[in-house]
């Protein structure tokens, strides 16, 4: 297993060794050590390898991965899985701002909480925070999948399309266009699926409310033409 | 972007290495903020005698010219002038007679207060922040938007003793905030949106506020992107604004509470290995209390 330590070699050279991986790579398995909070650590991944970060990640942290699986073993900064592809992203701890930002799929998952704008702009991926998750989260989100096992803050799923929120705790405030939704035999089933791939068996479906977009601002509606 | 750094200890064996490890947290956020460099510490001093913290060239005798009790530390562009609490008046006219040239930018109990031009590490070592010792301190790396690269225009600002406040974000109201607080009694030294955001606190807490209910205050009155970290003689705060627009990541333990605009400035920190490492939430006031 290759270990890069940080404290000696560079997150350029760390990043650059993984991008050279052959699709059929043999090294499927990498640890970096001593990560100290750095920035942009294993991004643009493509390959189907697993990176273990041995501690806290600084922002954007496997941005637009594919394919492999980052598990950060520590809290990640702004911007974690931003504009993932594929594959999955596990985040031991905390994250920061704005995770899983952007991204078109994959799988995100956060032991701790999520802060502000978890999912923002979503096109996509699946994620599942299993603490709660800060305010504005699933602005503008387009599909894949929130799931939170704790609460939410402020304007969840401000001005929606088509992403779907599952929320099991309380909801501080709706966004605009943002509403309960019933919750269909299909839905209890997409969210077993996830909460297995989280390594949640435990946790029922049932427990959860589901949120998603009105649809009133999907067109201009005549009556708002005076505002203009 | 701005970087900003903040360590309160509440361990008294870390207290001579403060300026050690605030240095380090400095350091690290210059890539936040290389333009200039700043920072307060809370060091020795007690009710008895004012410290004034005083920039300028042509430092040394100073002092002796002003005569009477007035002891002073040259470092570099600054000069801490410390003396018995009732020779303020006569210090601050004598300085105001004899050397307008000078700047008087901090004065409290224990507050002092260092900024310049320059890369922070420079700055840090000009100082030499690194021999300091304190119960707390906050630094900033300044990237500027909203006035000119310039020492004044380098953070920590101090409005009020023993009071200062470091800002990483701007101000959209800070004109109209500065015309409703100058008939206030309160005054400005720059053009600085920040600045007027320390003279806000100053005069909150003037009126009665505790610290943390002028942060709370400011909340509702201060319009724009911030995130302070702000220290008076006996306190140590964070706020950040409602929708959290610039990072904040702080860490706690037996010994201390710090604050860095990133992780990566905690990283020096002792202990930091099991701190608890959180992120705090926009909208709510954190503030600590030495007992």
């Amino acid at each position: 297993m290759p270990v890069i330590d940080l404290a000696t070699a560079s997150r350029r050279s760390l990043n650059a060794e993984l991008h050279a991986l052959p699709a059929n790579t043999n090294e499927t398995l990498w640890r970096v050590e001593n990560p100290q909070g750095q920035h942009a650590l294993a991004v643009g991944l493509d390959a189907p390898i697993k990176v273990e970060i041995a501690g806290h990640a600084g922002y954007y942290c496997a941005g637009m991965n594919k394919q492999a699986t980052v598990i950060v073993e520590g809290n990640a900064g702004v911007g974690v899985a931003e504009n993932m592809m594929s594959g999955m992203v596990h985040v031991k701890g905390d994250a920061s701002q704005s995770a899983g930002a952007t991204a078109h799929g994959g799988l995100l998952v956060i032991d701790g909480d999520a802060s502000a704008r978890c999912g923002i702009s979503m096109k996509g991926i699946d994620i599942v925070v299993k603490g709660s998750i800060g305010p504005m989260s699933a602005f503008m989100g387009q599909s894949g999948t929130l799931v939170v096992l704790g609460d939410a803050g402020d304007a969840l799923g401000d001005s929606i399309y088509e992403a779907r929120l599952f929320v099991r705790g309380t909801v501080k405030s709706l966004g605009a266009d943002c509403v309960q939704k019933e919750m269909r035999e299909e839905h209890r089933v997409e969210l077993r699926r996830l909460l297995d791939a989280a390594g949640l068996p435990d946790v029922q479906a049932d427990e959860f409310t589901r949120y998603g977009s009105a649809r009133t601002l999907y067109n201009f509606h005549v009556d708002n033409a005076a505002a203009y | 972007m701005c970087g900003i750094v903040g360590l309160f200890l509440k361990d008294k064996a870390l207290e001579p290495q403060l300026g050690t490890l605030l240095a380090g947290m400095l350091n690290v956020m210059t890539d936040r903020g290389p333009d200039s460099a700043g920072f307060a510490v809370y060091g020795s001093g007690d009710a008895e005698h004012v410290k004034l913290t005083v920039r300028g060239r042509d430092l040394e005798g100073v002092a002796a010219a002003i005569g009477g009790e007035v002891d002073s530390v040259v470092r570099d562009s600054h000069l801490v002038l410390s003396f018995p609490k009732d020779k303020e008046d006569h210090v601050r006219e004598w300085l105001a007679t004899h050397r307008p040239d000078l700047v008087v930018i901090g004065s409290g109990h224990r507050i002092e207060l260092y900024k310049e031009v320059g890369l922070p590490a420079d700055v840090a070592r000009r100082f030499d922040l690194e021999g300091m010792s304190g119960t707390h301190g906050i630094g900033h790396t300044r990237m500027a938007t909203e006035s000119a690269v310039t020492t004044d225009g380098a953070h920590p600002f101090s409005t009020g003793a023993d009071q200062c406040l470091v800002h990483n974000g701007s101000l959209s109201n800070h004109r109209s905030l500065r015309r409703w607080l100058e008939p206030q009694g309160i005054t400005f030294a720059t053009d600085n949106d920040s600045e007027v955001a320390a003279g806000y606190l100053s005069w909150k807490l003037r009126e009665g506020a505790t610290l943390a209910e002028a942060l709370e205050a400011s909340l509702e009155d201060l319009d724009g992107f911030f995130t302070f970290v702000v220290g008076t003689e006996s306190g140590f705060a964070v706020v950040r604004d409602p929708i959290s627009c610039k990072p904040a990541v702080m860490a706690e333990t037996d010994q201390y509470v710090a604050f860095g605009s990133e992780y990566r400035a905690l990283v020096g920190l002792p202990g930091i290995e099991n701190a608890r490492v959180f992120e705090p939430e926009p909208a709510r006031v954190y503030a600590w209390e030495r007992n």
